[in-house]
């Protein structure tokens, strides 16, 4: 257990510090929002409407982003191959580093939701929901993209590749975000039904993303 | 036989016609990818290059 | 006749060669008895001659998934039995579960324009199997990426069984998302229960469709198997000319050098 707290205390901490990168999420989705009302128009009812499904958008591919080092910097100066060797199950070494990630990159992207949520023109019980989704849903992405980030690094290609492996993955969650967002805000639909549909996603992702990501590093690296 | 496919005989024509093209071309693919291969394998073995176990590549059928 | 004594590439070519033949008359036979019976058809009292796309559509629709399937039992082999064979089969069964899912995604199109009067409705089926498609797609981009055959397998195993696993959830969450935004025109296909008048020509396709799949799979990893014995043998080539050009002794070399001009 105090491996893993180690493990998790360690990401956070290289994550946070210069050259960690995982602030960059956080100005990649604010940029990401910031340029939308230029494609669709400065109209405040239309942005209104969409600014869910913005906010949600913005917040997968940041998150996404954000995930091409998970591993990669680890690899680099050798520390993944000390965790493979560990006598922690690879598994949860896996899942520890991904809850570090979402502590790192995750929760500022959701700390970030409420100012932009202001530009969207959206009130305050819509950016709740939308906070509240993104809380519940963006451990999922992050669990499912650590498959990417696994891949990643033992085929040493990321990027695009990755990306294009691992967003169809996550329609799922973008689904049942914007929806139960849009439930909370506009209705005919309850919010339970859809949320508790994606905390389910996440609960599952809990458990595929580990292993997936512990296997693909155990028959990958060499 | 004359059939009578209604008036939306072109999207059925369209759809057996694609179907039939691709098929046909996976199966080109398939044949020549072998034919590629075989040809490949003869030059390398030309060359003097041999499997380690010192049978023939191209041979086994 | 067992899986292991498949493992043996030399000795599965030699066993496939004797049944392609076979296999591959199997398929003309049935796919003729099929296309004679769906064009033999009666039209349906709703949609006309236009239910004739449905004996191709959905015999390709049904493969798009089988093909996964069958990779997925592949990806297996790979990661936990070690079987030899399995990545070759799993690469070789992509690029045809790819063209088997676009045509039940184009037949399907196809389909929907006299039905729906659109060549595409976000039609919850026609979507997940969109997805599909560029699941499938991805994959390919992966074999296609990575040098090392046996690198790429095992990411390639890996993505594949979460993919399977993923498979359902999507298809359930599209389901889910398209009965939130149903459009009000769209009429549902292929729900009522199937007259025994279509039932029979679309068994017989589907059967003759997944033996064309099977046939063209096997020769596919046939394939396979030889490309991977010209990389090992252009390997071996390349260690040789290598190893000469160090020495810098004559007869070798100039085997070596005739060998890649």
């Amino acid at each position: 257990m105090t491996a893993l707290a180690a493990l998790i205390r360690r990401d956070i901490r290289i994550a946070l510090r210069v050259g960690g990168g995982a602030l960059i999420g956080v100005l990649f989705f604010l940029t990401v929002v910031v340029l939308m009302p230029f494609a669709v128009g400065p109209d405040l009812a239309l942005l209104s409407r969409l600014g869910p499904a913005i906010l949600w958008l913005g917040a997968l591919l940041a998150s996404l982003l954000t995930l091409d080092r998970l591993f990669m910097a680890d690899h680099e100066d050798g520390s993944l191959d000390l965790i493979t060797m560990s006598r922690t199950p690879l598994e949860l070494a896996c899942a520890a580093k991904a809850l570090a990630h979402w502590l790192a990159a995750g929760l500022p992207l959701i700390v970030a939701t409420p100012v932009l949520g202001l530009l969207l023109n959206l009130d305050m019980v819509a950016t709740g929901a939308v906070a509240l989704t993104l809380l519940a849903g963006t451990p999922a992405l992050t669990f499912t993209g650590m498959i990417g980030a696994a891949l990643a690094v033992t085929l040493h290609r990321g990027g695009l590749l990755m990306a294009v492996l691992v967003l169809p993955l996550s329609i799922p969650v973008l689904i049942f975000g914007v929806a139960a967002s849009q439930a909370a805000i506009t209705g005919p639909l309850s919010f339970g039904a859809p949320f508790s549909i994606l905390c389910a996603l996440s609960l599952v992702s809990l458990v595929i993303g580990p292993f997936a990501a512990a296997a693909s590093l155990k028959h990958g690296l060499d | 036989m004359m059939l009578s496919l209604g008036p939306y005989a072109s999207f059925i024509v369209t759809s057996y016609a694609a179907a039939a093209i691709v098929v046909a071309i996976l199966i080109g693919w398939v044949i020549i990818d072998y034919r590629s291969q075989r040809e490949r394998l003869r030059e390398l073995e030309r060359s003097g290059v041999t499997r380690r176990s010192g049978r023939s590549a191209v041979d086994t059928p | 006749m067992t899986l292991t004594d498949l493992a043996n590439p030399t000795r599965f070519l030699a066993l496939s060669a004797r049944v392609l033949p076979w296999l591959a008359a199997a398929t003309v036979i049935l796919l003729t008895i099929g296309l004679y019976q769906s064009a033999t058809a009666p039209d349906d009292y709703q949609q006309g001659a236009t239910v004739k796309i449905m004996f191709i559509h959905v015999p390709n629709a049904w493969l798009s998934m089988f093909v996964w399937g069958v990779m997925s039992v592949a990806s297996l082999g790979t990661l936990v039995w070690r079987h030899p064979l399995a990545d070759v089969a799993a690469k070789a069964a992509a690029p045809i579960g790819a063209s088997f899912t676009f045509l039940a995604l184009l037949t399907g199109s196809l389909w929907g324009r006299p039905m729906w009067g659109t060549y595409w409705e976000w039609d919850a089926r026609l979507t997940s199997v969109l997805i599909l498609f560029l699941m499938y797609l991805g994959l390919m981009a992966l074999w296609r990426a990575v040098e090392d055959p046996s690198r790429a397998a095992r990411a390639a195993a890996v993505l594949t069984l979460v993919g399977a696993i993923n498979l359902p959830i999507i298809k359930f969450s599209v389901d889910w998302w398209n009965t939130l935004h149903q459009p009000a025109s769209v009429m549902r296909m292929g729900a009522s229960t199937l007259d025994k008048s279509f039932l029979i020509p679309l068994l017989v396709m589907a059967v003759a469709f997944t033996l064309l799949f099977v046939t063209l799979h096997m020769a596919a990893m046939r394939n396979e198997i030889l490309r991977r014995r010209v990389r090992s043998l252009q390997m071996m080539q390349a260690s040789r000319v290598a190893f000469s050009s160090e020495v810098g002794t004559g007869s070798r070399e100039e085997n070596a050098s005739k060998g890649v001009a």
